[in-house]
């Protein structure tokens, strides 16, 4: 592994990019999982009843965790350009990890 | 950087900076509603006749199909290599993802 890819900056931008690319692959199947409500109560209520199995629950707490990270990243990112508080920048990827682990637990917990 | 490489830079801070005050309602929502229940009554009881949440969800929407198609245009180029036509596969993404989306927020408030 060379040095650049050895730089918690790198992680972060991969964390980024595979997380917004999980995130926009997922978004269709949740609108149309929301959409089925327009067929009314039962029709939605028959696609809910697949999310409640235990591997499509996980996948919900990793697609939570995954949202938080993206979020958090998307943070660290807006701060370094646009404003001049480049020497953070281990700092924010610490805290943007911190943040979606936190959003993730409390999903876990909550469900 | 082109004219068009700028815009997009711009609309992607720009969408970034919506979505995270969306992102960070849409986490808080999922928590209630995860300890609120989540049958297809329980959402819709929460939902139903809710134009406030609409036009929050509708705008939520529009940000992260502009956000997630301008995202997934940079992939298909940075690491796919698609230089032709990713631009125009990622305006019909926006599109698509737009009106699924609102479909979605329409098909939670009135039915």
């Amino acid at each position: 592994m060379n040095g650049t890819r050895n730089h918690p900056a790198y992680w972060a931008f991969l964390v980024h990019r595979l997380s917004g690319l999980a995130l926009a692959l997922f978004l269709p199947a949740h609108f149309w999982l929301l959409g089925s409500a327009l067929q009314g109560a039962a029709s939605l209520e028959a696609n809910l009843a697949w999310t409640h199995q235990p591997m499509v629950i996980a996948a919900e707490w990793g697609l939570i965790t995954l949202l938080a990270a993206h979020l958090a990243g998307g943070l660290r990112l807006l701060a370094l350009e646009l404003l001049p508080w480049r020497d953070w920048q281990k700092t924010l990827a610490a805290w943007a990890a911190g943040f979606a682990l936190l959003a993730g637990l409390a999903f876990a917990f909550a469900r | 950087m082109t004219r068009l490489e700028a815009r997009l830079w711009l609309a992607q801070r720009a969408t970034a900076l919506v979505l995270a005050v969306c992102v960070m309602v849409h986490l808080a929502t999922i928590l209630y509603a995860v300890r609120s229940g989540l049958s297809a009554e329980a959402i819709l009881g929460r939902t139903r006749g809710q134009w406030g949440w609409a036009i929050f969800y509708g705008a939520f929407v529009l940000a992260a199909s502009v956000h997630g198609a301008i995202g997934l245009r940079t992939i298909a180029r940075e690491w796919l290599g698609w230089r032709h036509g990713s631009g125009v596969a990622a305006t019909l993404l926006c599109v698509a993802l737009a009106l699924l989306g609102w479909r979605a927020v329409a098909a939670v408030v009135m039915s």
